[in-house]
Protein backbone atom coordinates (compact mmCIF):
# COMPACT_ATOMS: atom_id res chain seq x y z
CA UNK A 1 0.00 0.00 0.00
CA UNK A 2 2.63 2.66 1.37
CA UNK A 3 4.93 1.30 -2.08
CA UNK A 4 1.76 1.96 -4.12
CA UNK A 5 1.02 5.52 -2.53
CA UNK A 6 4.99 6.50 -3.34
CA UNK A 7 4.77 5.28 -6.51
CA UNK A 8 1.48 7.30 -7.43
CA UNK A 9 3.27 10.46 -5.81
CA UNK A 10 6.37 10.03 -7.85
CA UNK A 11 4.47 9.59 -10.82
CA UNK A 12 2.77 12.94 -9.92
CA UNK A 13 5.71 14.77 -9.05
CA UNK A 14 7.48 13.95 -12.75
CA UNK A 15 4.21 14.98 -14.40
CA UNK A 16 3.98 17.86 -12.54
CA UNK A 17 7.58 18.67 -13.64
CA UNK A 18 6.76 17.61 -17.36
CA UNK A 19 4.06 20.29 -17.39
CA UNK A 20 6.29 23.60 -16.24
CA UNK A 21 9.14 22.19 -18.16
CA UNK A 22 6.72 21.49 -21.76
CA UNK A 23 6.65 24.86 -22.59
CA UNK A 24 10.18 25.37 -23.00
CA UNK A 25 10.30 23.20 -26.10
CA UNK A 26 9.24 26.03 -27.97
CA UNK A 27 12.65 27.42 -27.54
CA UNK A 28 14.79 24.81 -27.17
CA UNK A 29 13.77 23.10 -30.44
CA UNK A 30 14.49 26.53 -32.56
CA UNK A 31 17.84 26.67 -30.39
CA UNK A 32 19.37 23.54 -30.77
CA UNK A 33 17.66 23.28 -34.51
CA UNK A 34 20.17 26.80 -35.03
CA UNK A 35 23.20 24.96 -32.72
CA UNK A 36 23.28 22.05 -35.31
CA UNK A 37 23.30 24.12 -38.63
CA UNK A 38 25.84 27.04 -36.96
CA UNK A 39 28.30 23.77 -36.04
CA UNK A 40 28.13 22.07 -39.34
CA UNK A 41 28.35 24.92 -41.04
CA UNK A 42 31.55 26.27 -39.45
CA UNK A 43 32.78 23.15 -39.86
CA UNK A 44 32.50 20.51 -37.48
CA UNK A 45 31.05 17.16 -38.70
CA UNK A 46 28.14 15.16 -37.33
CA UNK A 47 30.03 13.18 -34.50
CA UNK A 48 32.08 16.66 -33.19
CA UNK A 49 28.39 18.55 -33.08
CA UNK A 50 26.51 16.18 -31.29
CA UNK A 51 29.58 14.87 -28.55
CA UNK A 52 30.16 18.52 -28.14
CA UNK A 53 26.49 18.90 -27.27
CA UNK A 54 25.94 15.80 -25.49
CA UNK A 55 28.84 16.17 -23.23
CA UNK A 56 28.69 20.56 -22.63
CA UNK A 57 24.17 20.32 -22.61
CA UNK A 58 24.67 24.86 -22.55
CA UNK A 59 23.16 26.32 -25.83
CA UNK A 60 25.04 29.28 -25.65
CA UNK A 61 28.53 28.28 -24.38
CA UNK A 62 28.84 25.98 -27.39
CA UNK A 63 27.73 29.26 -29.35
CA UNK A 64 30.54 30.93 -28.19
CA UNK A 65 33.19 28.16 -28.26
CA UNK A 66 32.37 27.80 -32.16
CA UNK A 67 32.49 31.68 -32.59
CA UNK A 68 35.91 31.57 -31.54
CA UNK A 69 37.03 28.66 -33.02
CA UNK A 70 35.95 30.12 -36.69
CA UNK A 71 38.32 33.37 -35.43
CA UNK A 72 41.40 30.90 -34.99
CA UNK A 73 41.71 31.80 -30.94
CA UNK A 74 44.13 30.03 -29.37
CA UNK A 75 42.78 26.87 -27.12
CA UNK A 76 43.09 28.58 -23.91
CA UNK A 77 40.89 31.58 -25.02
CA UNK A 78 38.41 29.44 -26.75
CA UNK A 79 38.03 27.48 -23.05
CA UNK A 80 38.21 30.82 -21.41
CA UNK A 81 35.08 32.48 -23.22
CA UNK A 82 32.54 29.58 -23.29
CA UNK A 83 33.57 29.08 -19.47
CA UNK A 84 32.39 33.03 -18.90
CA UNK A 85 29.51 32.44 -20.55
CA UNK A 86 28.91 30.16 -18.29
CA UNK A 87 29.42 31.28 -15.43
CA UNK A 88 25.83 31.77 -13.88
CA UNK A 89 25.49 27.84 -13.96
CA UNK A 90 27.69 28.51 -10.59
CA UNK A 91 25.18 30.92 -9.62
CA UNK A 92 22.36 28.14 -10.35
CA UNK A 93 24.40 25.38 -8.59
CA UNK A 94 24.51 27.38 -5.29
CA UNK A 95 20.74 28.25 -5.50
CA UNK A 96 20.15 24.46 -5.34
CA UNK A 97 22.18 24.00 -2.53
CA UNK A 98 19.70 24.87 0.33
CA UNK A 99 17.42 22.16 -1.35
CA UNK A 100 19.78 19.71 -2.62
CA UNK A 101 23.04 19.64 -0.82
CA UNK A 102 21.60 16.52 1.28
CA UNK A 103 21.19 14.70 -2.05
CA UNK A 104 23.09 12.01 -2.63
CA UNK A 105 26.38 12.20 -4.48
CA UNK A 106 25.52 10.92 -8.13
CA UNK A 107 21.86 12.71 -7.37
CA UNK A 108 24.04 16.03 -6.56
CA UNK A 109 26.30 15.21 -10.25
CA UNK A 110 23.32 14.08 -12.11
CA UNK A 111 21.24 17.17 -11.27
CA UNK A 112 24.65 19.11 -12.27
CA UNK A 113 25.16 17.70 -15.59
CA UNK A 114 21.76 18.57 -16.60
CA UNK A 115 22.08 22.10 -14.67
CA UNK A 116 20.42 24.54 -17.44
CA UNK A 117 18.52 28.10 -16.93
CA UNK A 118 14.94 26.90 -17.51
CA UNK A 119 15.11 24.13 -14.89
CA UNK A 120 17.46 26.06 -12.14
CA UNK A 121 14.69 29.13 -12.50
CA UNK A 122 11.66 26.12 -12.30
CA UNK A 123 12.99 23.93 -9.92
CA UNK A 124 13.88 26.58 -7.39
CA UNK A 125 10.68 28.19 -7.39
CA UNK A 126 8.98 25.04 -7.00
CA UNK A 127 11.26 24.31 -4.21
CA UNK A 128 11.03 27.50 -2.14
CA UNK A 129 7.00 26.84 -2.66
CA UNK A 130 7.42 23.38 -0.91
CA UNK A 131 10.41 23.16 1.51
CA UNK A 132 9.21 19.70 3.05
CA UNK A 133 9.30 17.90 -0.58
CA UNK A 134 11.71 14.64 -0.11
CA UNK A 135 14.89 14.76 -1.71
CA UNK A 136 14.12 12.14 -3.85
CA UNK A 137 10.68 13.64 -5.16
CA UNK A 138 12.21 16.87 -5.53
CA UNK A 139 14.84 15.23 -8.43
CA UNK A 140 11.81 13.27 -9.97
CA UNK A 141 10.30 16.70 -10.13
CA UNK A 142 13.50 17.84 -11.79
CA UNK A 143 14.03 15.17 -14.20
CA UNK A 144 10.51 15.84 -15.27
CA UNK A 145 11.14 19.39 -15.71
CA UNK A 146 14.34 18.59 -17.66
CA UNK A 147 12.59 15.60 -19.77
CA UNK A 148 11.20 18.04 -23.06
CA UNK A 149 14.23 20.15 -22.71
CA UNK A 150 17.75 18.05 -22.65
CA UNK A 151 16.25 15.01 -25.25
CA UNK A 152 14.65 17.54 -27.53
CA UNK A 153 18.06 19.92 -27.32
CA UNK A 154 19.70 16.39 -28.59
CA UNK A 155 17.72 15.30 -30.94
CA UNK A 156 17.08 18.91 -33.22
CA UNK A 157 20.58 19.66 -32.60
CA UNK A 158 21.17 16.16 -34.41
CA UNK A 159 18.27 17.63 -37.73
CA UNK A 160 19.81 21.08 -37.21
CA UNK A 161 23.52 19.40 -38.25
CA UNK A 162 21.87 16.99 -40.59
CA UNK A 163 19.98 20.12 -42.37
CA UNK A 164 22.61 22.24 -41.90
CA UNK A 165 25.07 20.51 -44.34
CA UNK A 166 22.82 21.76 -47.19
CA UNK A 167 22.49 25.46 -46.76
CA UNK A 168 24.24 27.31 -48.70
CA UNK A 169 27.11 29.07 -47.81
CA UNK A 170 26.45 33.75 -47.53
CA UNK A 171 22.97 32.98 -46.35
CA UNK A 172 22.97 35.35 -43.50
CA UNK A 173 23.49 32.01 -41.11
CA UNK A 174 26.63 34.34 -39.54
CA UNK A 175 24.70 36.90 -37.08
CA UNK A 176 22.19 33.79 -36.56
CA UNK A 177 24.65 33.80 -33.31
CA UNK A 178 24.76 37.43 -31.73
CA UNK A 179 21.08 37.53 -32.72
CA UNK A 180 20.61 34.57 -30.90
CA UNK A 181 22.23 36.09 -27.32
CA UNK A 182 20.59 39.42 -27.69
CA UNK A 183 17.57 37.44 -27.56
CA UNK A 184 18.73 35.41 -24.09
CA UNK A 185 19.92 37.87 -22.34
CA UNK A 186 16.97 40.93 -23.12
CA UNK A 187 14.41 39.43 -21.49
CA UNK A 188 16.85 39.66 -18.58
CA UNK A 189 17.57 43.38 -18.60
CA UNK A 190 14.57 43.89 -15.70
CA UNK A 191 16.61 46.23 -13.35
CA UNK A 192 18.20 49.10 -13.67
CA UNK A 193 21.30 46.86 -12.10
CA UNK A 194 20.97 44.05 -14.29
CA UNK A 195 20.85 47.10 -17.29
CA UNK A 196 23.96 48.72 -15.97
CA UNK A 197 25.59 45.34 -15.97
CA UNK A 198 24.88 44.78 -19.77
CA UNK A 199 25.65 48.47 -20.93
CA UNK A 200 29.35 48.11 -18.27
CA UNK A 201 29.74 45.04 -20.51
CA UNK A 202 29.38 45.99 -24.04
CA UNK A 203 31.72 49.44 -22.78
CA UNK A 204 34.37 48.01 -21.85
CA UNK A 205 34.29 44.82 -24.05
CA UNK A 206 34.52 47.20 -27.02
CA UNK A 207 37.18 49.45 -24.88
CA UNK A 208 39.49 46.56 -24.13
CA UNK A 209 38.61 44.83 -27.64
CA UNK A 210 42.60 45.63 -28.77
CA UNK A 211 43.31 42.82 -25.95
CA UNK A 212 43.64 39.43 -28.19
CA UNK A 213 40.95 36.87 -28.22
CA UNK A 214 38.64 37.32 -26.12
CA UNK A 215 40.36 38.40 -22.51
CA UNK A 216 39.24 41.89 -23.06
CA UNK A 217 35.52 40.73 -22.79
CA UNK A 218 36.21 38.44 -19.56
CA UNK A 219 37.83 41.61 -17.56
CA UNK A 220 34.67 43.82 -18.48
CA UNK A 221 32.05 40.22 -17.46
CA UNK A 222 34.01 41.07 -13.56
CA UNK A 223 33.68 45.24 -13.93
CA UNK A 224 30.20 44.75 -14.77
CA UNK A 225 29.26 41.89 -12.44
CA UNK A 226 30.74 44.48 -9.68
CA UNK A 227 28.86 47.58 -11.44
CA UNK A 228 25.64 45.16 -11.16
CA UNK A 229 26.30 43.96 -7.58
CA UNK A 230 26.92 47.99 -6.83
CA UNK A 231 23.74 49.22 -8.58
CA UNK A 232 21.50 46.59 -6.80
CA UNK A 233 22.75 47.05 -3.58
CA UNK A 234 22.66 51.13 -3.82
CA UNK A 235 19.35 50.72 -5.31
CA UNK A 236 18.17 48.90 -2.13
CA UNK A 237 19.60 51.56 -0.08
CA UNK A 238 17.64 54.39 -1.68
CA UNK A 239 14.30 51.97 -0.77
CA UNK A 240 14.87 52.43 2.87
CA UNK A 241 14.17 55.77 4.19
CA UNK B 1 35.68 28.25 -41.69
CA UNK B 2 37.39 26.50 -38.34
CA UNK B 3 40.81 25.87 -39.54
CA UNK B 4 42.18 24.10 -36.66
CA UNK B 5 43.12 20.55 -36.70
CA UNK B 6 40.48 17.80 -35.94
CA UNK B 7 42.92 16.64 -33.15
CA UNK B 8 42.47 20.30 -31.40
CA UNK B 9 38.70 20.65 -32.10
CA UNK B 10 38.34 17.20 -30.25
CA UNK B 11 40.42 18.02 -27.16
CA UNK B 12 37.94 22.08 -27.28
CA UNK B 13 34.87 19.55 -26.75
CA UNK B 14 35.90 17.14 -24.38
CA UNK B 15 37.49 20.17 -22.21
CA UNK B 16 34.78 22.42 -22.53
CA UNK B 17 32.53 19.36 -21.34
CA UNK B 18 34.80 18.39 -18.41
CA UNK B 19 34.85 22.25 -17.50
CA UNK B 20 31.29 23.05 -17.82
CA UNK B 21 30.20 20.16 -15.95
CA UNK B 22 32.99 21.24 -12.50
CA UNK B 23 31.45 24.73 -12.98
CA UNK B 24 27.54 23.16 -11.99
CA UNK B 25 28.91 20.42 -10.14
CA UNK B 26 31.07 23.02 -8.23
CA UNK B 27 28.40 24.66 -4.96
CA UNK B 28 26.18 20.82 -5.52
CA UNK B 29 29.31 18.93 -5.03
CA UNK B 30 31.88 20.19 -3.07
CA UNK B 31 30.30 23.28 -1.01
CA UNK B 32 26.93 21.21 0.19
CA UNK B 33 25.00 22.83 2.54
CA UNK B 34 27.30 25.03 3.90
CA UNK B 35 26.31 28.71 3.59
CA UNK B 36 28.00 31.29 0.74
CA UNK B 37 28.73 35.09 1.65
CA UNK B 38 25.93 37.28 0.35
CA UNK B 39 28.68 39.22 -2.23
CA UNK B 40 29.35 36.73 -3.82
CA UNK B 41 25.76 35.33 -4.81
CA UNK B 42 24.81 39.27 -5.66
CA UNK B 43 27.64 39.25 -8.18
CA UNK B 44 26.65 35.65 -9.76
CA UNK B 45 23.36 37.06 -10.05
CA UNK B 46 24.70 39.06 -12.86
CA UNK B 47 26.76 37.14 -14.55
CA UNK B 48 24.93 36.12 -17.94
CA UNK B 49 24.20 39.68 -18.43
CA UNK B 50 27.49 40.66 -18.19
CA UNK B 51 29.17 38.14 -20.28
CA UNK B 52 26.54 38.04 -23.50
CA UNK B 53 26.30 41.78 -24.00
CA UNK B 54 30.14 41.99 -24.22
CA UNK B 55 30.59 39.21 -26.38
CA UNK B 56 27.45 40.42 -28.91
CA UNK B 57 28.84 43.99 -29.34
CA UNK B 58 31.93 43.18 -31.70
CA UNK B 59 29.86 40.96 -33.67
CA UNK B 60 26.95 44.02 -34.15
CA UNK B 61 29.74 46.41 -34.46
CA UNK B 62 32.10 44.90 -36.47
CA UNK B 63 30.81 41.77 -38.58
CA UNK B 64 33.12 39.66 -40.05
CA UNK B 65 30.79 39.29 -42.75
CA UNK B 66 31.46 42.97 -43.73
CA UNK B 67 34.97 42.73 -42.69
CA UNK B 68 34.41 44.88 -39.93
CA UNK B 69 32.67 47.66 -41.23
CA UNK B 70 29.62 48.59 -39.52
CA UNK B 71 26.02 47.71 -41.35
CA UNK B 72 22.70 48.71 -41.52
CA UNK B 73 21.32 45.62 -41.89
CA UNK B 74 22.90 44.14 -38.65
CA UNK B 75 22.78 47.16 -36.21
CA UNK B 76 18.99 47.24 -37.13
CA UNK B 77 18.78 43.78 -36.31
CA UNK B 78 20.39 43.86 -33.26
CA UNK B 79 18.33 46.48 -32.09
CA UNK B 80 14.84 45.33 -33.13
CA UNK B 81 15.94 41.81 -31.26
CA UNK B 82 16.88 43.74 -28.10
CA UNK B 83 13.63 45.65 -28.38
CA UNK B 84 11.56 42.55 -28.71
CA UNK B 85 13.11 40.60 -25.84
CA UNK B 86 12.94 43.09 -23.56
CA UNK B 87 9.07 44.30 -23.89
CA UNK B 88 8.23 40.38 -24.71
CA UNK B 89 10.24 38.69 -22.21
CA UNK B 90 10.55 36.19 -24.57
CA UNK B 91 13.46 34.55 -26.82
CA UNK B 92 11.34 32.90 -29.82
CA UNK B 93 9.98 36.55 -29.94
CA UNK B 94 13.17 37.82 -30.11
CA UNK B 95 14.76 35.05 -32.54
CA UNK B 96 11.95 34.92 -34.63
CA UNK B 97 11.38 39.22 -35.37
CA UNK B 98 15.35 39.73 -35.47
CA UNK B 99 15.82 36.96 -38.65
CA UNK B 100 12.17 38.94 -40.08
CA UNK B 101 14.34 42.37 -39.62
CA UNK B 102 17.48 41.06 -40.96
CA UNK B 103 16.24 39.49 -44.17
CA UNK B 104 13.98 42.55 -44.46
CA UNK B 105 16.37 44.78 -44.54
CA UNK B 106 18.59 42.33 -46.98
CA UNK B 107 15.85 42.95 -48.79
CA UNK B 108 15.38 46.66 -48.77
CA UNK B 109 19.13 47.73 -48.64
CA UNK B 110 20.57 44.64 -50.84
Amino acid sequence: MQGDAMKYTMGRQYFDGLRYGAPFMFMVVPFSILFGVVATEAGLDLLQTMVMTMLVVAGASQFAAIQQMVDNAPVVMVLATAFAVNMRMAMYSASLVPYLGKAKLWQRALVAYLLVDQSAAVANDKFEKEPDMPIPLKIIYLMGVLTPIVPVWFLFTLIGALVGSSIPDGFGIDFAVPLTFIALFAPMLKTLAHVAAAATSVVFTLLLSFIPYGLGLIVAAVIAMAVGSLVEVWMARRQVP
Amino acid sequence: MITMPDSTVWLVIVLLGVGTFLIRFSFLGLIGDRDLPPWILRALRYTPVAVLPGLVAPLVLWPAATNGEPDATRLVTAAVTLAVGMITKNLVAGILSGAGAFYLMTWLVG
